[in-house]
């Protein structure tokens, strides 16, 4: 009665893991075929190539499956693509080597172009306002203040 | 017939390279005569216009008479082609895209040429240099990318027929949107050019070009989206844009457009960044040039490939060109772009200004890194890498992102600057209703921290509420002044806010489009699909939708075969609809092509593509997505261009509201920006 209880248990254990494993044979399926592009020079994802006629594609999903069933990781099912339709099969450069500053740029260019602005701004506040001769010198201080509150007073919009 | 076309592009070249030539010289050497040479120089401008839209005519002539002798008609129509796509054949091609360019910047520049009195010398300036720019694609014309070059042989019975994929109505908007917009930022360019080589006093030369820089952004916007529009029901993958090259080219100088909007504003209204929006301008029209390089040259791989050659090398040197005299003169007369007043605080309009141009230039600079990586790549590492959506999405959603936080702060702050009790207060309830938009997001269902994705969509639509509930408050908040003197109503005093400022509010309402734009994109991380094989009476059943095919029926006719599957649509049990994906075989090209069938709702587009038959079962396959909140994209776009409209209206005579007794005399309300 143990016995069979176990193993019944073990069945439904089995069956359940199968079905995980399938679901997530799925979702890396999925996960996968949208990190390679489709090589037809349709310029697509894989998964999502839909370029009529096309010859690559079906083969290409075909041999993700079977490298997913065989067992193969992420990486290694990822480079053998490499290996066989070159590295343009991936569809973002690895952060790897050179291709890292492809990923490393636009950061870069975010982080020193905020702290240009923040300098250009320290700049011209510290910068004399050029007065030309016709005109009135500029006001500054409390008297600016009371200047500005006035104006927000009466243009209140 | 082609003849006429070929001494239509020779005279035309000879017409501009005169009025190139003589403009300089009437420029040049100020004295007798000058003005007369510089006249000739004016009209010879206005009879170019003339002779290229003769050169145009006569290659829609030749397609809607099937003149198969010409070569390029040969390639891009056939007999039973109908009108609409005959009459884009004009630009389907690479020899007709640039006699199309040619033409449309012949007839800026005769606007710009009978416009003249405005102010004679900046508009000869002008003239001139929208001349070089036409003497460049005239030269490609007639020396390089012919389009009236006649077949070699007899004269064939039939063409090979317009690309498939160009047979929808939108080829026939989209790409003249396109080429307005992109050849439209020639004449503020060559306005800003001129103003710097002459010193041109005062911001009137930025006065002068607003409108025209508007126009040109108005069609630019309408380009890009239309070409995402058709994107999505033609090319049948489900998405409106793939970070493509091409895509890409017409963003990166719509990005600098944008930015040079916004801080010219600083120029207008402070004196300030004068050799900043000289150079944003001059970017823009060389970003212009150089989408249409990327377009033509084939250095990167595009989907669009539809007109590759080898003219590459001339947009190089042109670009090149370009480039050595903005900065000859600029570093000759930078002197005259000093700036007239300093920024006071961090916390103030022109500090908004300041960031939201970075962010757009990171932003351009992001798509422009991408687009040109693999190249780079290719030099560097000898082979070429893949920089696809994922690399654009992950770089360019978190600046997108900021973008928006700018976009509902911005109009909240003051020139020069702003009180940070000021700020708390126009911004408090905003972003209470941003902060309630995310509860009650979470409480739907949406779980930020399971995908990123989730969480970029998230902070989209609470930052879109945010910007919107600022727009909307900014409206209330002078609307209610305006009511308060007037007596009118909340709603009718808004909209003579409107009138009052059409520039501040033509704005506000772009941005309100902005975010409605934005929640469309939002809803991208919650698309989903399903491909299934299909006989008849069979089921798909995708979320709330159950698909049942009903049957597939075929047509022919002179153009094209087609074949389609009839599927009804159910949802909680009811039929709702019956929609037709579709595959067609266009006989002159032998290629097939796909029709999307979509039926879009406000909450969702449940999108089908028939797939073709599966090769080893033979049997039908049917592709359904279900793309949340695309509509709104479209909607968004609409409510952009209302507000670029109103934008460009004249400002109605403000009313004069009486003004508290200290104040002598009368306030105009809702002039301020």
């Amino acid at each position: 009665m143990f016995h069979s209880r176990s193993l019944a248990k073990l069945g439904l254990l089995s069956i359940t893991v199968m079905l995980l494993l399938s679901a997530g044979d799925d979702a890396r399926f999925y996960q996968l075929g949208h990190k390679l592009m489709c090589v037809c020079s349709c310029n697509q994802v894989l998964l999502e190539c839909n370029h009529v006629g096309c010859t690559y594609s079906d083969r290409m999903r075909a041999e993700l499956a079977a490298n997913l069933e065989r067992g193969d990781s992420d990486d290694l099912t990822l480079q053998a693509f490499v290996q066989k339709y070159g590295p343009t099969v991936l569809i973002a450069p690895t952060s790897t080597g050179f291709n890292r500053v492809a990923w490393i740029m636009p950061y870069l260019a975010l982080t020193l172009g905020i702290a240009t602005v923040v300098l250009i701004v320290r700049a011209w506040k510290n910068r004399p306002v050029p007065v030309s001769p016709g005109r009135v010198a500029p006001v500054t201080g409390g008297e600016l203040e009371r200047f500005r509150e006035q104006a927000r007073r009466d243009t209140a919009i | 017939m082609p003849q006429i076309g070929s001494f239509a592009l020779l005279l035309a070249l000879c017409l501009s390279a005169y009025s190139f030539v003589a403009g300089i010289l009437a420029l040049a050497f100020p004295g007798r005569g000058s003005e007369r040479l510089g006249e000739t120089a004016r009209r010879a401008g206005i009879a170019s216009f003339a002779v290229v839209f003769l050169a145009a005519l006569v290659l829609v002539v030749a397609a809607f008479t099937d003149d198969f002798s010409i070569a390029y008609i040969f390639h891009h129509s056939n007999r039973d082609l109908p009108a609409p796509y005959k009459f884009a054949t004009l630009w389907s091609g690479q020899e007709g895209s640039l006699l199309f360019w040619s033409l449309l910047l012949a007839a800026y520049g005769l606007v710009l040429r009978l416009r003249h009195k405005t102010d004679n010398r900046l508009f000869a300036y002008a003239s001139m240099i929208i001349a070089a720019v036409q003497v460049f694609f005239l030269l490609l014309l007639n020396f390089a990318a012919h389009p009236f070059a006649i077949m070699q042989g007899s004269r064939p019975a039939d063409g090979s027929g317009l690309n498939p994929l160009l047979q929808y109505p939108e080829m026939v908007i989209h790409p003249p949107m396109l080429y307005l917009g992109y050849v439209g930022f020639t004449v503020p360019f060559a306005f800003a050019l001129g103003a710097l080589i002459m010193k041109y006093p005062g911001e009137k030369w930025i006065h002068i070009t607003r409108r025209w820089t508007m126009i040109t952004w108005g069609f630019l916007t309408c380009g890009v989206f239309l070409g995402a529009h058709w994107a999505y029901s033609v090319l049948g993958w489900g998405g409106y844009w793939g970070w493509d090259p091409v895509e890409n080219a017409s963003l990166m100088p719509w990005l600098t457009g944008t930015a040079f909007l916004h801080s010219v504003m600083m120029q207008e209204k402070r004196g300030m960044l004068k050799t900043w929006n000289m150079w944003l301008i001059f970017s823009t029209f060389m970003l212009s040039i150089f989408g249409t390089f990327l377009t033509r040259s084939g250095v990167v791989s595009s989907v669009h490939a539809f007109a590759q050659s080898s003219i590459g090398t001339w947009f190089v040197i042109f670009l090149a060109v370009i480039f050595a005299a903005c900065l000859a003169f600029y570093i000759k007369n930078r002197s005259h772009l000093r700036s007239e007043h300093k920024l006071e605080s961090l916390v103030s309009r022109e500090s908004s200004f300041l960031f939201n141009n970075l962010l757009l230039l990171v932003a351009c600079f992001t798509v422009l890194w991408g687009t040109l990586f693999p190249v780079l790549s290719e030099w560097v590492q000898g082979n070429k890498v893949t920089v696809g959506p994922p690399f654009f999405n992950r770089v360019n959603v978190p600046v997108a992102l900021l973008l928006l936080l700018l976009t509902a702060v911005g109009p909240l702050l003051a020139w020069r600057k702003t009180s940070i009790e000021s700020l708390k207060r126009n911004f408090l309830w905003p972003a209470l209703g941003a902060f309630a938009a995310g509860v009650l997001l979470i409480s739907f269902g949406i779980r930020p921290w399971r995908d990123v994705s989730y969480l970029y969509s998230l902070m989209t639509i609470m930052l879109s509420v945010l910007v919107g509930l600022t727009v909307i408050s900014e409206f209330v908040r002078g609307g209610r002044v305006i009511a308060r003197h007037t007596g009118q109503n909340l709603l009718a005093s808004m909209v003579q806010l409107g009138h009052r400022n059409t520039r501040r509010y033509g704005g506000y309402i772009v941005h309100f489009g902005v975010i409605v734009i934005m929640i469309g994109f939002a809803g991208a991380a919650f698309n989903q699909d399903k491909e299934q094989e299909m006989g008849y009476g069979e089921k798909l059943n995708i979320a709330t939708y159950t698909l049942v095919c009903r049957s597939y029926t075929q047509d022919d006719n002179p153009n094209y075969e087609s074949e389609w599957a009839v599927m009804d649509v159910f949802k909680g049990g009811k039929q709702i609809a019956t929609m037709n994906p579709e595959r067609r075989f266009y006989k002159a090209s032998q290629q097939m092509a796909t029709m999307v069938a979509n039926r879009s709702t406000l909450k969702e587009d449940l999108y089908l593509v028939y797939e073709g038959l599966n090769q080893d079962t033979g049997r039908p396959i049917i592709k359904a997505h279900l793309n949340p909140l695309v509509l709104w994209i479209w909607i968004g776009v609409w409510i952009m261009i209302v507000g670029t409209i109103v934008a460009l209206l004249p400002n109605a005579v403000p009313v004069r509201v009486p003004a508290p007794a200290r104040i002598h005399a009368a306030a105009p309300v809702g002039a301020g920006d």
